[in-house]
């Protein structure tokens, strides 16, 4: 792994360390991976609320009268369709179809543009975003990522924490951004309706020095700080990929399964990066999809890097694996030949030379019992 | 942490307990600490061979998976059943129900090479 003198820093590290954190280096990054246990955690954010430390991720903004085109031409989704305050997920993929990273892009005014982008990815984005950036000075392109604390606060009683936190605060809808008051400084203090746990949620942005004291208000309202590993484990009950683990410039969105987040046959969305080869693609067939799996008899966690066979040949590996705490179950991904990815296809997983009975599963794994 | 004074250590975190001569073997409080959560575990089979500081078993907590390495040689007589439906056995009582795998040691000399509880406790603190 990386160099622990280089090593990056969360703003929040003290807090992490005060409330009984694991620290672990995650994406160049020193993160807790847990407190008081992944099960736990996970837990909390499925019945109650949990909050994350996501202040390795990247924060940018893009602007200008050419923001908007310029953005369409680095970006699956279509960035056109997106009213004031609105977000969307996207892809950002090399000429090859691969992705570089995948984002979550908010229209924070009417030419302005609010990404963020994945810890491990901030350095090589940005030299990726700047490379192209127009020689005409019509797009602003901001790197804020030191100049921001983030906190993902999730669970079903998110919403009622952040009315309580911030008293008037705007509470914006699904995918929604709006400005969060009492958290005032050098940057904007944002919050989104967004997450990667499958539960409702928010992801509050404020400057860096008012960090400590976001995280110190949500502990008083009885919030539990949740680590890497259990946002790990809802996010693949979610099917939600992980990029480095389930996404790669060796795959593209289609096989990825995330089809429904490139505009390929919305005729307002100009030519991207890569479109060409994902065009290719859905002529021919795609080579591999990205495809839920599921252990049919009791059996050790599923990591990443096992082999999965059918009819006793391996055909390929699990890229995110884990015992899913909701479920009990081995559940992993990995891309399969479309053939041996319909759901109900019996398969095998091979775990230290044993081989456990698997079958192809439908997403989400963990559906939300109805209230 | 807790170190029972009756047994003896591995360097990588195991313990045995001799009675007459049969070996139980065991992770310690100071491991199921360091492992977190444990949700599996695959003891070795009865009858197997096993060697002094080879993998015998595996611990996996929901993070990552551990080899548990066997204190000494010798062949495993009783593997702990109750570890396949209750794993978390391996947390709450590690020197007791959440025994791993008996033995008869084929070399009872290795056993004078491991740690007395002293010498572990200062290897762990």
């Amino acid at each position: 792994m990386s160099d622990p003198n280089t090593l990056k820093h969360s703003p929040l590290e003290a807090a992490h360390i005060a409330c009984g954190a694991r620290m672990v280096e995650f994406g160049g990054w020193s993160m807790p991976v847990q407190y008081s246990g992944i099960i736990d955690e996970h837990k909390a954010v499925r019945s109650a609320s949990g909050m994350f430390d996501i202040s390795h991720m990247g924060e940018v903004t893009v602007s200008g009268p050419g923001a908007l085109v310029w953005l369409e031409s680095l970006l699956t989704n279509r960035v056109g369709k997106l009213a004031l305050s609105r977000g969307q997920y996207s892809l950002m993929l090399d000429e090859g179809g691969g992705v570089i990273d995948d984002l979550i892009l908010y229209r924070s005014g009417e030419q302005e543009y609010f990404l963020v982008i994945n810890a491990a990815c901030r350095d090589i984005d940005l030299a990726w975003m700047r490379g192209r950036l127009p020689a005409d000075g019509s797009v602003v392109l901001n790197d804020l990522g030191d100049a921001y604390a983030a906190i993902a606060l999730q669970g079903p009683d998110s919403e009622r924490i952040l009315r309580a936190l911030a008293a008037g605060c705007e509470v914006p809808k699904r995918n929604r951004i709006a400005s969060l008051p009492g958290f005032e400084g050098e940057v904007p203090s944002l919050v989104a309706r967004t997450g990667y746990t499958g539960e409702d949620g928010f992801e509050l942005f404020v400057p860096v020095a008012k960090g400590e004291a976001l995280w110190n208000v949500l502990l008083d309202s009885g919030v539990k700080p949740c680590g890497l590993g259990c946002r790990d484990t809802l996010r693949l009950e979610m099917g939600y990929p992980l990029n480095g683990s389930d996404l790669s410039r060796e795959r593209t969105p289609l096989e990825a399964g995330l089809g429904k987040f490139v505009s390929l046959d919305d005729p307002e969305k100009p030519v991207f990066t890569g479109r060409p080869v994902l065009e290719s693609q859905r002529a021919k067939g795609l080579p591999a999809q990205l495809t839920p799996l599921k252990l049919t008899v009791q059996g050790p966690p599923l990591r990443s890097h096992y082999p999965v066979l059918s009819e006793g040949s391996v055909v390929g590996e699990t890229c995110s694996g884990a015992l899913s705490p909701s479920l009990g179950e081995g559940i992993a991904m990995a891309y399969l030949p479309a053939v041996l990815s319909t759901p109900g296809t019996s398969l095998e997983i091979e775990v230290r030379g044993r081989r456990y009975a698997a079958i192809v599963a439908t997403l989400p794994f963990y559906k939300k019992p109805a209230a | 942490m807790n170190v029972p004074a009756d047994l003896r250590y591995a360097k990588t975190h195991e313990w045995i307990r001799l009675e007459g001569d049969t070996i139980t073997v065991g992770i310690t409080d100071h491991a199921q600490a360091e492992l977190t959560d444990i949700v599996y575990a695959e003891p070795p089979k009865v009858g197997a061979e096993v060697k002094a500081g080879a993998t015998a078993a595996v611990v996996e907590s929901v993070k990552a998976a551990s080899d548990i390495y066997s204190p000494l040689s010798g062949t495993v007589t009783e593997v702990n059943s109750e570890l396949s439906g209750n794993p978390a056995l391996l947390n709450t009582d590690p020197f007791g129900q959440g025994w791993i795998y008996k033995m008869k040691a084929s070399n009872s000399s290795e056993i004078e090479a491991l740690l007395t509880p002293e010498a572990y406790t200062a290897q762990i603190s």
